[in-house]
């Protein structure tokens, strides 16, 4: 049955991350957006002891792993799994309290749902056990480097075989948390390299480089736009020395196939419903701010007013709150389906596309809105604006998640349509 | 617990209405604008589906089911997908039966549904919108004044479906400071059907203006009760004909821009078009979501005013913005009238100021 309300579990674990949200991160949200560069230590020692072993953002351990929860329909017995929606739901409150702060929360992060993603079985529990236990960690991911970004097949990075050990060799650039993952915490980096060149996108595969590897430097961390309290590293591997069964699959597989590609590749179905619920949060913070000033100057929305009466800031606003409310229903959608065992590769990317461009407009027009209050930096509406825009630009540019859907709708492959 | 899965009974409704879509409306739609005339054989054939029928109590000679709003979305959606035109004209007579189930006393229930589940398709209709650019549900010019245990209407009102033909018609006009339904016989002095309009769009459905010249009705007339409902109602299978239509016009011009040839490659592998073609993909299914919501709100009785109202206008700038571009993706050949995209624009451009002029 179609049904639009999410389970009481679930509602109670909203409104309780939302007091987390409200009461943990707004009151510092200013704060480490103007002192970049800084870890709000304290607090991530919260998340870190509230959230450990049962992970429940960014690909933790448990996420999106298809196979159980399809044992677990098969069987019956257990009610349907509400994983992904309940991650979606997650992420959009810790996003309405401060999205640089949800992004520096210490967790599995994509490097986690990528373990999870390709990994295998044992790689699953060689590498996620370190995040049920001891001092904060997080793990990144790094494909983009200096000389590509979107088009992800062009990875330069290198991995050649040295008996039982690769030896990597590149430079990845704005890897999400990948100071933390390397130089502040027990962590690690899943690095795209390619094993041949010539092979093209079968050539690549995803590598586990730990923290302490020798000839992994850690070379810049970027000053940004917004989420500046997330770290955006420059990763420089130099002869860096990694197991052959760091390589997420099976080894001996590998080698001659293009799975380890399309593994990671997986990654993003499950991560983009991720950022767009990101993204979301964003927007529901400014729309909310929107919708109390309005309230306190008298101005009252007529959902009812037909368009030759309604006023321009009527009209705005409900704008903003349908697109908004359609790209959160996209991004349930697409984490439903995951929680099915569908393949959700076209939703996932119509919810990326639509919340990525939704709430970047949304937060742009409610600094709009609420003139002087908007842009001052008394208040959080600015740094939301500015927060908001990177949703529409990583895990897939808003252009890239268009060509995705267009591939889908039109039965082309990526040589057809690039 | 959310889910975007239909119930199986509304899979098979669907499924019946979607086929009956495709392979009877969808084929005589171009004659049907062409000619401003709708074969009463499909309207028969629509009829015999049971779509108004289903939803009234046997005791009032339906078959006793009921229909949510996101059943009738459902409905909605995939007869808009046939036809804009059949659509309105098939549901015509839910424009009467939807209202008199929900708010009319029990004498009304008992004189008018019995009409409406017959061998026949029987037209009924609604007089809402007014020949004003201020029209407004909750402003209406037409009033409603009482005297002596009848109310006297008077007023204009345009775009009336069916208004020549129709058994009874739902007239909602101004009582004092809110708005009021009366169920109508259209034959009673003083409802008076004027000149069949004449539209950009909606060609096939013959709708009319009707003047009220103090038409007298009997004080039983008046349904009882919040019309919000039914208002809400009304938005929701609007906004889902308006996803049919626009799913209509985006399939079409997919499949044309895989085919067609330019530069020496099907114009579906230039960005511009593919990406044209994925944003009306993401579009319509952001409109169907939004409009199933309000639906599901409404089935819960709960007040769905501010969905419904959102999803409507969203149904209306999305059917505008996927239409115009399906035409823009046949190039000249979306002009020209063998193609069907042109019309998809005329019928699209309607939902905007259409109010009330669907119930499903
Ligand atoms: C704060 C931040 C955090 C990030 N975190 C990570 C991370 O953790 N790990 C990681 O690997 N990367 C990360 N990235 C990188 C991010 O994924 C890339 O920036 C993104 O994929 C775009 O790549 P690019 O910047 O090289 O842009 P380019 O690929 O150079 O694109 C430039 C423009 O061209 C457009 N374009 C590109 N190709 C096409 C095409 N075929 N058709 C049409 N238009 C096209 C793009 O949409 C864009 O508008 C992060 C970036 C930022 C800013
Ligand atoms: C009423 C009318 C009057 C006309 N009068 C004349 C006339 O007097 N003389 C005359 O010679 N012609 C005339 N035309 C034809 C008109 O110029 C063409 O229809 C127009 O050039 C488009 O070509 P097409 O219809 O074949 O569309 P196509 O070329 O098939 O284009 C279809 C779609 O693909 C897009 N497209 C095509 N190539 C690319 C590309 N490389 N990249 C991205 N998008 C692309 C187009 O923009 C369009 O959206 C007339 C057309 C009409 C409708």
């Amino acid at each position: 049955m179609i049904d639009f309300e999410l389970s009481e579990d679930m509602r109670g674990m909203r409104d309780m991350i939302n007091q987390v949200a409200d009461q943990t991160m707004r009151p510092i949200s200013r704060q480490f957006d103007e002192e970049e560069h800084t870890d709000p230590t304290e607090w991530q020692q919260m998340m870190w002891d509230v959230s450990k072993g049962a992970s429940i953002f960014g690909g933790g351990p448990e996420k999106s792993d298809k196979k159980s929860s399809k044992e677990k329909k098969s069987l019956g017995t257990s009610k349907p799994s509400e994983r992904n929606v309940g991650a979606t739901v997650t992420i959009e409150e810790l996003s309405w309290g401060d999205a640089g702060l949800y992004l520096s929360i210490p967790n599995a992060g994509l490097g986690g749902a990528a373990v999870m993603a390709a990994g295998t079985p044992d790689q699953k529990k060689r590498f996620m056990a370190r995040f049920g236990e001891g001092d904060p960690k997080w793990a990144a991911m790094a494909i983009t480097e200096p000389g590509f970004g979107s088009d992800s097949a062009a990875v330069a990075t290198t991995a050649v075989r040295d008996g039982d050990q690769w030896v990597l060799n590149g430079t990845k650039i704005f890897c999400t948390s990948g100071q933390r993952a390397l130089d502040k915490s027990e962590g690690f980096v899943v690095v795209w390299a390619t094993v041949d060149k010539a092979a093209g996108r079968a050539g690549i595969k995803a590598f586990v480089v730990e923290h302490d590897t020798p000839g992994v430097t850690v070379t810049k961390v970027e000053d940004k736009l917004g989420i500046r309290c997330s770290d955006t590293a420059a990763i420089v591997l130099e002869d860096a020395r990694i197991p052959l069964d760091n390589v997420l699959g099976d080894p001996e597989v590998l080698t001659a196939s293009k799975k380890g590609f399309k593994g990671a590749m997986a990654t993003f179905d499950a991560t983009r419903p991720a950022v767009a619920a990101s993204a979301i949060g964003i927007g529901r913070a400014a729309v909310d701010f929107v919708r109390d000033e309005l309230v306190k100057a008298g101005v009252e929305i007529r959902y009812e007013t037909p368009v030759m009466k309604q006023t321009a800031i009527e009209r705005d606003f409900m704008d903003m709150e349908a697109n908004l409310q359609a790209a959160r229903l996209l991004t349930w959608r697409a984490a439903w389906m995951m929680d099915r065992g569908m393949q959700n590769n076209l939703e996932a990317s119509m919810c990326k596309s639509k919340a990525g461009l939704a709430v970047t407009e949304v937060t742009q027009k409610a600094v709009e809105i609420l003139g002087p209050l908007g842009y001052s930096r008394k208040l959080l509406l600015e740094k939301w604006m500015r927060d908001a825009k990177i949703n529409d630009i990583f895990e897939g540019t808003q252009q890239i998640n268009l060509m995705i859907v267009a591939r889908r709708i039109l039965d082309y492959s990526s040589s057809e349509l690039n | 617990m959310i889910s975007f899965e239909p119930t199986e009974d509304q899979q098979l409704v669907r499924d019946t209405v979607a086929s009956f879509a495709s392979n009877q409306i969808r084929p005589i739609a171009r004659d049907a604008d062409e000619s401003g005339q709708i074969p009463d054989s499909v309207v028969q054939q629509a009829w015999e589906l049971g779509l108004i029928q289903s939803a009234i109590p046997e005791e009032h000679g339906g078959y006793g089911g009921d229909r949510s709003a996101v059943t009738s979305a459902l409905v909605c959606e995939e007869l808009g997908y046939g036809d804009l035109s059949i659509a309105m004209h098939v549901l015509a007579p839910r424009l009467v039966t939807y209202p008199v189930l929900e708010l009319g006393s029990d004498e009304l229930r008992k004189e008018v549904l019995p009409d409406y589940c017959g061998e026949k398709f029987v037209p009924g209709t609604a007089a809402v919108m007014e020949p004003s650019m201020g029209f407004d549900l909750n402003d209406l010019q037409a009033t409603a004044t009482r005297s002596n245990g009848s109310y006297k209407l008077s007023g204009a009102k345009c775009y009336v479906p069916l208004g020549s033909e129709a058994r009874h018609a739902v007239v909602y006009a101004r009582e004092g400071d809110g708005t009021a339904a009366f169920v109508v016989k259209t034959d009673s002095p003083g409802f008076e059907v004027a000149e069949r309009e004449k539209i950009m769009g909606l060609k096939g459905l013959a709708t009319y203006e009707v003047m009220l010249n103090d038409c007298t009705v009997p004080a039983s007339a008046r349904l009882d009760g919040d019309l919000k409902p039914i208002f809400n109602r009304s938005r929701i299978a609007l906004a889902s004909l308006a996803v049919g239509v626009a799913r209509a016009a985006f399939e079409y011009a997919r499949d044309y821009a895989k085919d067609r040839k330019a530069f020496g490659v099907p114009i579906a592998q230039k960005q511009a078009i593919a990406f044209m073609l994925a944003e009306m993909a993401i579009e319509i299914d952001s409109t169907r979501l939004l409009t199933w919501e309000a639906a599901w709100k409404l089935d819960r009785g709960e007040d769905a005013t501010r969905e419904a109202c959102l999803a409507k206008n969203y149904a209306a700038e999305m059917v505008l913005k996927v239409t115009d571009n399906a035409v823009q993706v046949l190039g000249g050949h979306g002009y020209i009238r063998d193609h069907m995209v042109e019309l998809w624009l005329r019928n699209g451009r309607g939902f905007a100021m259409f109010e009330g002029l669907a119930l499903a």
